[in-house]
């Protein structure tokens, strides 16, 4: 009889809970979800009818002429232009060059592996700071150029850590029969290492693309002054902060400047909205490895 | 093989932690040790004498494709990484951009003297201070809890689609979530209406304009922005516990709350210490984006934070020595901190990083 009760009071006590944690958790979804939803609509909006507010997440008035008047800037097409160009280079250089690292720091017999994993891993924790930084890539003459975008951030130590460890779960024997076979270590590591190494480099490639994608500080603080090299995220932060701000214009010549004065809301979140897609798009695709490649950088199992 | 087990359970102990350099190396080590020992794990090396340690050149020679693809970027981590560093004797310069290194004119701890005696720089201080123990305290504990709620979900579909939903914000800008964050918090935004129709305030409040209210907005924005990423971690924590201890916490009685404070609260100790190890590392760190992005001219007394205040003056009006002060100041704290905090976690709990 006690038993029983028990049980009963157990199951009474554990769809309260559920029933709070899924009300908690729906309500999680609606926070995380809702302003996404709502930047999509006043997107969507006749822009003269955004002004008169209520927007929620359907559009009043729907139209596209938000999203043809955005790309008749040429500072945003332009910015486009280079974004998805550091993006591609930027990615594929921190992938070659993570992986190879990772490659050797994998080896066991390498002579230098506990030096350089010791010079890498040093740079996880220390940095020289903003100014030291912006006066070394000054004085490499990085300032105002491309390379200023793709450069400073090719090896992360926590990249190549990921890699890594994902290399030390393969068979060792397959390096062993190849080496028999008579490759050399970099023929290993480009024809059996890498295609072994695909779950983790798709991981890789997510963080790097995405980092590259939405990074606007460095434009900022390097390129802000060659509108050929400002990026997607530069002009949309230039065009949001200078109506928050409601800062005078420091620049009469800012062509985004000029526009953010103008341009109503609905096409500032029209701006957000293509900002954003690319992202919401991949990164869906790739949930299944980023989850196991976050994994493998944090957590041994 | 008495070692061998000996090994794999220690390295089951350390199941769930985020990988420290050790444990990479032991785990390499115990790879090395495999390959170079007699046991017939490795055939092609059974039967040949045991290797003796060789000349530099001769590894050199022999392990030239190693080298070649490592030594680009060691000079690549240099070069990036360690020559800042270098740059730090500008704290201690007047230095002038036109001048080399051996005309720069050397004034010792001025700059220093200077930064501790500027009003401004406690200010920027607390500011920083006080946005990243917000962010200390709230982004370690929701990213737990939410681990945990998510956990206990029953429904398979809700709870794939509710992670997956959570990821969402932190792929996404900065700028985009200022922009989005400024749109709620407007006048006629839906936090304002919300209030409004809830009775709970009379009027829109003015929420970017007023700095009493900005931390708070830059705690929130990064609890929204990072929950769903950071709790990765715990997740897969707490798929790693053994689901047996559930059963038989059940058998015994225990209900929901039990069993999380009892099993899926212990099981995850060591990724929370480590996690909090790291996290205190980078308590200085935190960052400007959030703080540049959201802040405005009228809540600068609240969003100037130690980073931002080395780009105004170090960079924007060229004091390079001075920002560099500020930087240095920043960074040593940050290693301070994280080696002192280690050191005590080292000591009274047994988990380190380092």
């Amino acid at each position: 009889m006690a038993s029983s009760s028990k049980a009963f009071n157990a199951t009474k006590g554990e769809r309260t809970f559920d029933v709070i944690n899924y009300i908690l958790l729906g309500l999680v979804l609606v926070v995380t979800l809702y302003p996404f939803l709502n930047v999509l609509a006043i997107s969507l909006n006749d822009s003269t009818d955004t002004v008169r507010g209520g927007i929620y997440i359907w559009p009043r008035e729907f139209t596209l002429e938000n999203y043809k008047t955005i790309f008749g800037y040429t500072s945003l097409v332009q910015g486009f232009k280079i974004s998805i160009l550091r993006t591609v280079i930027g990615t594929l250089l921190g992938l070659i060059s993570s992986s190879m690292l990772a490659y050797t720091l994998s080896r066991p017999d390498f002579r230098s592996r506990r030096f350089v994993s010791v010079f890498l891993a040093m740079t996880m924790y220390f940095s020289g700071g903003m100014v030291p930084v912006y006066i070394l890539m000054r004085d490499l003459h990085l300032l105002g150029t491309f390379g200023i975008y793709v450069l400073p951030g090719m090896v992360s130590a926590f990249n190549v850590f990921v890699i890594r460890s994902f290399i030390d779960g393969l068979p060792y024997a397959l390096q062993e029969s190849a080496k028999l076979d008579g490759a050399n270590d970099f023929v290993i590591y480009y024809k059996i290492i890498l295609p072994l190494c695909k779950p983790v480099l798709a991981t890789i490639a997510l963080f790097l693309a995405v980092g590259q994608w939405n990074s606007w500080f460095d434009t900022y603080l390097y390129n802000g002054n060659k509108p050929s090299l400002t990026t997607l995220q530069y002009e949309l932060m230039k065009i949001l902060d200078s109506t928050n701000q409601g800062s005078a214009m420091t620049n009469a010549n800012d062509l985004a400047n000029q526009m953010a004065n103008v341009s109503p809301e609905s096409i500032k979140m029209a701006i957000t909205i293509v900002v954003t897609l690319p992202i919401l798009i991949v990164y869906p695709f790739l949930q299944k490895y980023f989850v196991g490649g976050m994994t493998l950088g944090a957590v041994k199992a | 093989m008495e070692t061998l087990t000996a090994n794999s359970a220690s390295t089951n102990e350390s199941v769930s932690s985020v990988p420290t350099e050790r444990e990479q190396n032991k785990k390499s080590r115990w790879k090395g040790f495999r390959k170079h020992s007699n046991l017939p794990v490795n055939e092609s090396r059974a039967g040949l004498p045991p290797k003796r340690p060789k000349g530099i050149w001769r590894t050199l020679i022999q392990q030239k494709y190693l080298y070649l693809m490592s030594l680009p970027f060691v000079i690549w981590l240099f070069v990036f990484n360690y020559l800042p560093l270098w740059g730090w004797t500008m704290a201690f310069q007047n230095y002038k951009p036109a001048k080399s290194f051996s005309e720069q004119k050397w004034v010792g701890f001025d700059n220093f003297t200077r930064l501790f005696h500027d009003d401004q720089f406690y200010l920027v201080l607390r500011n920083t201070l006080a946005m990243s123990v917000l962010g200390l305290i709230f982004g370690f504990i929701v990213p737990i809890v939410f681990a945990i709620l998510l956990n206990e979900l029953r429904g398979m579909a809700f709870k794939r689609v509710t992670q997956t939903v959570s990821y969402l914000p932190h792929f996404v800008s900065w700028v985009v979530v200022a922009g989005i964050i400024s749109n709620l918090l407007s006048m006629d935004g839906i936090i304002n209406q919300l209030l409004v129709w809830l009775h709970i305030i009379d009027e829109p409040i003015q929420f970017m304009a007023k700095g009493t209210w900005f931390w708070g907005i830059v705690t929130a924005s990064d609890i929204w922005k990072e929950t769903g990423w950071n709790a990765i971690i715990y997740l897969a924590a707490i798929t790693g516990i053994d689901k047996e201890l559930y059963e038989a916490a059940r058998v015994d009685g225990a209900g929901r709350f039990r069993q999380i404070w009892n099993i899926t609260i212990p099981g995850i100790r060591s990724t929370i210490m480590v996690l909090f190890i790291m996290s205190i590392g980078h308590l200085l760190s935190i960052g400007f984006e959030k703080q540049m992005l959201l802040g405005n001219s009228l809540v600068t007394d609240y969003s100037q934070v130690l980073d931002l205040y080395a780009l105004n003056y170090g960079i924007k009006i060229a004091h390079f020595s001075y920002g560099t002060a500020i930087s240095m100041f920043n960074s040593v704290i940050s290693i301070i901190l994280l080696f002192s905090v280690n050191g005590l976690f080292k000591k009274f709990a047994k988990e380190s990083i380092m």
